[in-house]
């Protein structure tokens, strides 16, 4: 792959990395939201197995396959399943609504690329001048995690953060040590599969999972 | 050496082996208690060991130092306590119809596991790996959170999961960009998250990046340390767990994570000067102390006003790291202990009321001193120390800190830190007095007492408190060991 192809490639995927994140924000069908972060792990997945690929790095091209298949096929598959359970499949009032939800993640890719300055500054490459962009998709995410309702747009909320997370280690250093992937992926499946209980129990008390109703406890 | 190691996380995992065989009910109390005992004694034998220098096992993927050790030995004299408590816990549940035998059997089989993941995490050589295990104590205690399975218990194990992992997230982002600060300062890349090799290369690391990134882990570890501001989870966690869960969060897994955070301040110190890390600490610090003053000021939740207890003592943990002369550090780190020997007995005897009482409201509580004096003498002990009254080790471990910041040069942050303590003292000794005191009530509830806790909770409650106090008076053999396990922390 010589070296324009490999830019190419890594903005390509670099922006359905970003496209998929900001969709969230606009699409408040629950499915299809699913669908967007399933989208996006094949996103992430591309962008490490180029850059495997790029460097010529066996290992970094398995992680690319493994964590494609744990982020665009494993956890949507158990969020289509927490879905199916519940009865409502709508974000029903997001705390901010739409128009203003896109221009916050504008303002969150400047922050984004102001805060990552020293970043691209201390390696020039073209893999960190795209650590903007993950980082953008880290501020989408909490950004979804703080202002939803529904246990399940939280759940995919912290999970576009933990994309973002990812895409940053692997675009800067590609990647931290294996064993410490493998330990993060695995931690990732287990809290998502404890949320994806909790939700049920929820369900199961409070009769949906619409989390203004989780406020008895409070001072 | 490396069984050494290895010990204090396999007995845990054994235990948890143990319990998870169904058809098993005599039996479930010992292997717990055995495993803890296990930890403590593999600590203690470690800080022996460490003595001459540090120890690493599992092909460098295990890392001991005084530090570590002395981390082990917090780990299991709490562990111990609340495992001679759990089978009286237990079984009060099951007799209240409140859990069932397999609710029961998960529950041992998830507190060996979380004694388990903090043992690895303050034994991990890595960075990484710590982080893995924090993480995975999040994941461990989601379920014993809910372990009550009501309204309030699922809320308060849903916020628990999702702030935390959210928080945690944060720090391994930290993780990922101290990593490229590393990799850039021509660490080996094959340890370049090992807490040796950041220390001995911190003085190249990037300056601009390795801020971000200390930035990030101090935020993130600190939630799960439940400083300000993400602390939200702990009030909901800490009360809604069962009392021995509580008496494990609240009395190690906060000082674990906030383990993370001194490590990661040595670093930074290294790379930044001192400068940064005191200020992070600094605010997260008084932050924490004005919230659990605010919000101890009528709380009405006795298991809730030992939470905000332990924002209040964690925020003195980060006041004394802040200051980080060695008599801070050293004061830190018996506070922890002191800390986690008090709280731990404190929720075990809250518990014991809240199954006495049938609910943890203040005001329906009376008079608990003269209906059961074993239960509420040790509960009225527990909140003396931990308001820092003498013999309590906890006495002598602040008066450390705040002559520390005095000769430190802050002295501004102490005054602030004791008008807040003043707050927080007439709070909390407010709401045990109208508990313990007074003549016993007459309402519902209140002849359901077993007024006698069986005998080994009542052992594992004496031990704590006599713990507590003996090392208020003088620290013996361990004198040397918070010294050494200080110098860890770049002390000298």
């Amino acid at each position: 792959m010589n070296h324009s192809t490999y830019v190419q490639l890594l903005d390509a995927a670099c922006g359905a990395f970003l496209l998929a994140g900001v969709l969230v924000l606009w699409r408040r069908d629950l499915a299809a939201i699913v669908r967007l972060f399933a989208l996006q792990g094949g996103a992430l997945a591309l962008l490490i197995a180029v850059l495997g690929v790029h460097e010529g790095d066996a290992e970094v091209v398995a992680l690319a396959l493994g964590i494609g298949a744990l982020r665009a096929l494993v956890l949507p598959w158990l969020l289509r399943r927490a879905l199916a359970g519940g009865a409502a499949n709508r974000e029903t009032q997001p705390l901010v609504n739409v128009a203003t939800s896109l221009t916050i993640a504008a303002l969150l890719g400047l922050l984004a690329y102001a805060v990552s300055r020293p970043i691209v500054r201390l390696d020039p490459t073209p893999a960190t001048h795209a650590v903007p962009i993950a980082l953008t998709v880290v501020l989408i995410g909490l950004f979804v995690l703080v202002t939803r309702r529904r246990a399940l747009s939280q759940i995919v909320g912290f999970l576009l953060m933990d994309n973002g997370i990812t895409a940053v280690a692997f675009l800067t250093t590609s990647g931290v040590p294996l064993i410490v992937e493998l330990g993060v992926s695995l931690d990732v499946l287990l809290a998502v599969l404890v949320l994806q209980v909790l939700t049920a129990r929820m369900r199961a008390a409070f009769g949906d999972t619409d989390l203004d109703d989780l406020r008895e406890l409070r001072d | 050496m490396t069984l050494l190691l290895i010990a204090p996380l396999g007995a845990p995992l054994l235990a948890a082996g143990a319990h998870a065989v169904p058809g098993r009910r005599r039996g479930t109390s010992w292997p717990g208690a055995l495993s803890a005992a296990a930890v403590l004694a593999s600590g203690i034998v470690l800080a022996v060991q460490t003595a001459g220098g540090p120890r690493t096992g599992l092909h460098g993927l295990l890392r001991a130092d005084s530090l570590s050790a002395f981390m082990l030995i917090v780990i299991g004299a709490v562990a111990l306590l609340a495992m001679l408590a759990s089978p009286a816990y237990l079984a009060a549940e099951e007799a209240a119809g409140h859990a069932t035998a397999r609710d029961t059997r998960r529950y041992g089989v998830l507190t060996q596991a979380f004694v388990a993941a903090m043992a690895l995490a303050v034994l991990a050589a890595s960075l990484g790996t710590l982080w893995v295990a924090i993480e995975a104590t999040t994941i461990v205690t989601a379920f014993l959170v809910g372990h009550r399975r009501t309204r309030n218990a699922t809320e308060a194990a849903w916020k628990y999961v999702v702030i935390c992992s959210a928080g945690i997230a944060l720090a391994f982002l930290g993780v990922a960009l101290l990593h490229f600060a590393a990799q850039h300062a021509h660490v080996p890349s094959s340890g370049s998250l090992d807490w040796t090799e950041l220390a001995a290369h911190a003085g190249s690391l990037d300056p601009q990046v390795t801020r971000i990134a200390v930035a990030l882990l101090v935020l993130g570890f600190g939630a799960k340390a439940g400083l300000a501001p993400l602390h939200a989870w702990l009030p909901d966690a800490h009360s809604q767990a069962p009392a021995p869960v509580s008496a494990l969060m609240s009395g190690v897994l906060l000082s674990v994570a906030f383990y993370a955070v001194l490590r990661v301040k040595v670093i930074a110190d290294a790379a930044l000067g001192a400068g940064f890390a005191r200020a992070l600490l600094l605010t997260a610090a008084l932050a924490s102390l004005a919230l659990a003053a605010a919000l101890l000021l009528g709380q009405r939740d006795y298991k809730r006003m030992l939470a905000y207890s332990s924002i209040e003592h964690m925020g003195l943990l980060a006041l004394g790291a802040a200051i980080g002369t060695p008599l801070a550090m050293t004061a830190v780190l018996l506070h922890v202990l002191g800390h986690g020997l008090a709280k731990s007995v404190a929720f075990l005897t809250s518990g014991h009321i809240q199954q006495a009482a049938g609910t943890s409201r203040i005001a329906a509580v009376r008079g608990f001193a003269a209906r059961s004096p074993l239960i509420g003498g040790g509960f009225g002990a527990a909140v003396l120390a931990l308001l820092g009254f003498p013999p309590f080790s906890l006495f002598a471990s602040e008066l450390a800190i705040f002559r520390a910041g005095f000769t430190a040069g802050l002295g501004w942050a102490v005054g602030a830190a004791l008008v807040l303590l003043l707050v927080i003292t007439a709070a909390v000794a407010a709401g045990t007095a109208r508990m313990l005191l007074g003549a016993p009530g007459t309402g519902p509830g209140a002849a359901t007492l077993p007024s006698r806790p069986p005998l080994g909770a009542a052992a594992g409650l004496l031990l704590g408190l006599s713990a507590c106090a003996v090392l208020g008076i003088g620290l013996g053999p361990l004198h040397d060991l918070l010294l050494d396990a200080a110098a860890v922390l770049g002390a000298h």
